[in-house]
């Protein structure tokens, strides 16, 4: 069946007692017992509910894993796939990482023992100059947020698995519909389904996807104890969302296409960064192994006085965290996502004051272009004004 | 005098009863709507760069999961309060604000789920917990190592409702610079209060008699400083296994009946509790509120009431599993705390995680079972378990 087919059916006349075309949303928390040392399946909430089995089941047959996993954010599934390791153990992860990663390994992990060093996971011999005795798994984000670095997932994971590491690709940016990462060698796939599985920047949830029963076993045994668990009413909401994936993911790529070739052209913008334009460095790496392009991409503008004026003069773009809703965002990383970052780490990957992302929302792109054209404009014209232009 | 008993009435702090209805967030500022609205949303529009909003990012803050959060505070008369996805995930989020190489003392007949998060999870942090019995304080003086920082309490304890003495553990832990967390689950904040004896950290499995129906898995933590306050934000946004939002709006609505329900309960409890105490076929009764209960004094100098969960010993597993295919009202299951009763077999549900042995130290024999009485006429709960044992 294709990706698109089984998006459309999820959790559909599943449900054998009335057919129901939507699978219902379990609210309880217990199941009685039928007998002593009988069960349904179904025992207690946290340990599995039917409405986010559904989810989960879902999740793992698109990824093309063998579980799936539902958490209350992204965060909580990042964080109960570090609960793998012990203290003493050590990751390797990409240089341009998520804010709330990069918090979540130093300030909470850190205090564990559990450490991190960041490269370019694109370069093999940075991976293998600081892997170590106690290095236990790779974090690969692709494209990376926000610089759109891509990373080769084929050649990361097979060099993974001859050390004997994990390989563990957070795949929110592309999603299963474009990129499916346990094909090309990963072993767990983490989503932010807060993104553009949910879609619609109306549900906070994160997903896990793991191959190999010895894996499977000892999440699911974290997921239970730890409790970070996605209740039954965002599952269903989220289902309800990545029934339109498909027709999303095209859409917001080819608006995010569209608006990217015309950044590239504007004066007032230094540089694109975006894996769908042909001058992206990783072009090609990016056609091999994914179907197609996110939503979102990032651009420094020439001047970083422009940031505040253009953030106050669009209109039908709002200015809020997060990404891949259908409604556009846009976000100024230096002081939003990536204020956990110190600023010498953020100045490294090009994270600085001139950084504005963009999540590309299914609007009529003549209009966000309109938006966006009116808002340069006006943040040109007062910056001129203010007689401060170099 | 008429003026000063004038205002000392208007300052009087209102009862718990009109605290349950008036905790602040019970009427929406914007519309007037008497049940607050449910925020379903992600994110939040910066109007303005320079001044940015409450919440910017569900998981950072949510207005409908801060009403929730307000509520649990005042009830427990803390300084914050904290919704998390379930009762283990307010847990491990207490946990975690420990580090590598610290010790924790813990009460030995804690909840499976617990005792699971204690010594898998956690001691690969490097985290080392011993476990003692709370209610004697010299063994918890022993258990003391240079590298203690923390108490873990719960009481009474699950499921065989030992009373620790609150205020003697919280006085010489705070002596010795010791964090006090306390599982207040099974008493809910009408009945007991520990940050007044006390406590730290005031924790909750929600989904219980907070909740109360069976319906939503939640779990709460309250701080009884800003500065524990502070420091457990940043672990829950870390961490960032929070309650979603319906959640939250349904655990609301379920609190706003708390004290109506926990008195019948209570009541309820109580008959059942003397009713078993009599009878011929049980081997032994554990319910705080029995005047042959060792505890019995302690918990009513530092408790409203004895709760509605009764443990007891059928004398054999056989006897247990009988007993259990026979009931027809309340439901075999996992969990308590809800409007239906519930009963259960900690040795193969709740407790199954615990070691055999382990248990039978315990006095959580094969023979033992746990009652939770719900709202049903306490009659036909007897005139069941009668016919039942027969």
């Amino acid at each position: 069946m294709r990706i698109e087919s089984r998006l459309a059916q999820i959790g559909s006349v599943s449900e054998p007692v009335t057919g129901a075309v939507s699978y219902p949303i379990y609210n309880a928390t217990a199941f009685r017992h039928p007998r002593l040392g009988q069960s349904t399946g179904f025992d207690y909430s946290r340990t599995k509910n039917p409405t986010r089995a559904v989810l989960e089941e879902a999740i793992a047959e698109l990824e093309a894993g063998d579980a799936g996993f539902a958490f209350s954010t992204g965060m909580a599934a990042l964080q109960t796939i570090f609960s793998l390791f012990r203290s003493g153990d050590h990751l390797i992860v990409s240089l341009d990482l998520y804010g709330g990663t990069y918090r979540l390994l130093e300030r909470i992990m850190g205090k564990f023992g559990v450490t991190a060093s960041y490269v370019d996971t694109n370069d093999l011999e940075a991976l293998e100059r600081c892997r170590t005795e106690s290095t236990r798994a790779v974090l690969i984000e692709t494209p990376t947020n926000p610089l759109m670095m891509v990373t080769d997932l084929a050649a990361v994971s097979a060099w993974a698995r001859s050390r004997g590491l994990l390989t563990i690709v957070d795949n929110t940016l592309l999603t299963p519909f474009f990129q499916r990462p346990l094909e090309l060698g990963a072993d767990i796939v983490v989503h932010s389904a807060t993104k553009y599985l949910g879609g619609h920047n109306d549900v906070l949830a994160g997903l896990v996807v793991t191959k190999g029963k010895e894996l499977s076993e000892e999440m699911a045994f974290l997921h239970n104890s730890i409790g970070s668990v996605l209740g039954p009413n965002d599952s269903w909401l989220l289902m309800r969302g990545m029934k339109t994936l498909a027709l999303r993911m095209e859409r917001h790529q080819e608006n995010a296409t569209r608006i990217a070739q015309y950044l590239e052209g504007h004066p007032l913008v230094a540089e694109v960064f975006y894996p769908g334009l042909e001058s992206h460095p990783a072009y090609s790496i990016q056609r091999k192994q994914a179907s197609g392009n996110t939503g979102i991409f990032s651009f420094k503008v020439t001047d970083a006085r422009l940031v505040e004026p253009i953030l106050r003069h669009i209109r039908l773009i709002a200015f809020a965290e997060s990404l891949g809703g259908v409604e556009s965002l846009m976000t100024y990383p230096a002081v939003q996502t990536h204020a956990d970052i110190p600023e010498a780490i953020r100045r490294q990957v090009g994270v600085d004051d001139r950084l504005l992302r963009f999540s590309v929302g299914i609007e009529h792109a003549d209009d966000l272009i309109a938006d966006l054209e009116q808002a340069l404009v006006a943040a040109e014209e007062e910056t001129k004004g203010a007689g401060s232009r170099g | 005098m008429a003026e000063d008993r004038q205002r000392s009435d208007n300052e009087r702090t209102p009862d718990f009863a009109t605290r349950l209805i008036h905790f602040g967030s019970e009427i929406d500022r914007t519309t007037g709507a008497a049940s607050f609205p449910i925020y379903q949303t992600s994110t939040f529009h910066h109007f303005d760069l320079e001044h940015p909003p409450v919440h910017d990012y569900t998981r950072s803050g949510n207005p409908t999961r801060q009403a929730l959060e307000d509520y649990i505070a005042t009830l427990e008369g803390g300084a914050r309060g904290f919704a998390f996805a379930s009762g283990m995930a307010a847990i491990s989020a207490a946990c975690f604000l420990l580090s590598a190489g610290d010790h924790l003392i813990c009460t030995e007949d804690v909840y499976g789920g617990t005792y699971r998060l204690l010594t898998t999870i956690l001691s690969r942090m490097n985290i080392e917990t011993t476990f003692v019995d709370m209610t004697d304080l010299e063994q918890v003086k022993a258990a003391l190592r240079p590298n203690t920082k923390a108490v873990f309490l719960e009481t009474p304890s699950n499921p065989t409702l030992k009373i620790t003495d609150i205020r003697a553990v919280a006085g010489w832990a705070k002596e010795n610079g010791l964090l006090t967390m306390l599982d207040n689950t099974f008493m809910t904040p009408y009945h007991q209060r520990p940050i007044e004896l006390g406590i730290d950290i005031v924790l909750h499995s929600a989904t219980k008699f907070l909740g109360g129906h069976s319906d939503v898995l939640a779990g709460l933590a309250v701080a009884a400083t800003d500065e524990l306050g502070v420091r457990l934000k940043q672990i829950q946004n870390g961490l960032g296994n929070v309650l979603g939002v319906q959640d939250s709006w349904l655990l609301i609505r379920g609190m706003k009946t708390l004290q109506a329900r926990m008195e019948a309960h209570e009541r309820s409890a109580r008959t059942l509790a003397s009713w078993l105490a009599a009878h011929p076929e049980i081997a032994r009764v554990y319910y705080p509120g029995l005047s042959d209960h060792p505890g019995r004094e302690i918990q009513e100098a530092q408790s409203r009431g004895y709760g509605a969960v009764v443990s007891f010993d059928v004398g054999s597993g056989e006897r247990a599993r009988r007993l259990l295919g026979r009931v027809k009202l309340p439901l075999v299951a996992v969990s308590l705390g809800a409007v239906e009763s519930i009963l259960s077999y900690p040795a193969m549900m709740s407790h199954a995680a615990m070691p055999p042995e382990v248990r039978a130290e315990r006095g959580i024999t094969d023979g033992l079972l746990r009652y939770s009485v719900g709202l049903e006429a306490v009659d036909d709960l007897i005139a069941d378990l009668e016919q039942a044992l027969r």
